[in-house]
């Protein structure tokens, strides 16, 4: 029931169209990925020759009026920096470690079936211990974006 | 602009230069001006005019001109409305800070030469004062018809620049 079905028509295409089934369609694995390297050279190549194009066609006539800072015609008066709400950072940080949780969710969920009861058990305490740190992080508030 | 600054000269002597110039300026000038993207400087009661040519019965859009409100994106300063003293700094250094190629609208009888207010002294008398215009647009307030004719006019001006002289604006 966990295992996904390789044998599925649309992965025999996806192999072969890759050439990934041993030459049985006329071209081997380094063919058929040849085909999206040179398409991604292709894309590459187009992005720069059209901003090197660019470059050469527009004026250039820089000037210390023209870098300045943009307020809506005023002088900017001291410095654009400034300091940032830590929520951001809070929230930045819980959604990096649920995100790599989930990353490793994926594949255990894929092989599951084949390591049975011990998978599960080992898959539980994974779980467990992160789901400790979520309670954490609940209870002290950190979900909250006004504290 | 590099190389291409020194092309010009040198390529109008050579046979067949002239039409590798004249295709490239009319390509250049056409994407020039069929984007014209204006910076709205909307100072009085032109700017309900102008705002009128952009809405739906007088659409601007369809000469692909689209209103920006930053100088670092626009082609074009519209300036419509009358220019006080106060707002006059204002207005020269938004006029550097936009990019080359850049051209200047004057609308209105207060952008031309300070209009029904030439008595106040604290009237910049025309807009041509402070920054180099190309299209005047008379009229008090203009009609959104006028608008779309300036720039249309602008349309026309554009089409007969040469690639040699915008080079060294």
């Amino acid at each position: 029931m966990f295992a996904v079905r390789l044998t599925w028509r649309p992965y025999q295409w996806l192999k072969s169209s890759a050439g990934l089934d041993g030459g049985k369609r006329g071209f081997n694995v380094n063919t058929g990925y040849l085909a999206v390297f040179i398409f991604l050279l292709v894309a590459v190549a187009f992005a720069v020759a059209t901003f090197a194009l660019a470059s050469l066609l527009r004026p250039h006539h820089p000037n210390e009026e023209k870098r300045s800072t943009y307020e809506c015609g005023e002088r900017p008066i001291g410095d654009s920096w400034a300091n940032i709400d830590v929520h951001y950072y809070l929230i930045g940080l819980l959604f990096v470690v649920f995100d790599v949780e989930a990353v490793f969710l994926l594949p255990w969920a894929l092989v599951i079936g084949k390591f049975g009861l011990f998978a599960v058990v080992e898959g539980g305490v994974f779980l467990a211990i992160l789901g400790a740190g979520l309670a954490y992080a609940w209870r002290k508030g950190a979900l909250e974006w006004v504290k | 602009m590099g190389i291409l600054s020194k092309l010009p000269p040198y390529l109008e002597k050579v046979p067949g230069g002239q039409i590798i110039l004249t295709s490239a300026e009319f390509v250049i000038n056409w994407a020039r001006r069929s984007s014209l993207w204006p910076m709205t400087f909307g100072l009085a009661c032109c700017a309900i005019e102008m705002m009128a040519t952009a809405a739906s019965r007088f659409d601007l859009d369809r000469f692909g001109v689209m209103l920006r409100a930053t100088p670092r994106q626009s082609d074009v300063m519209i300036v419509a409305g009358t220019l006080c003293t106060k707002m006059a700094p204002r207005l020269k250094l938004l006029y550097e800070q936009m990019p080359e190629p850049r051209y200047v609208i004057a609308m209105g009888g207060c952008a031309i030469d300070g209009g029904p207010f030439q008595a106040s002294p604290t009237v910049v008398k025309g807009v041509d004062k402070l920054v180099p215009v190309d299209v005047y647009i008379p009229g008090c307030p203009p009609r959104p018809e006028a608008l779309m004719h300036g720039f249309l006019t602008l349309q026309e001006k554009i089409k007969k620049e040469r690639l040699a002289d915008s080079l060294h604006v």
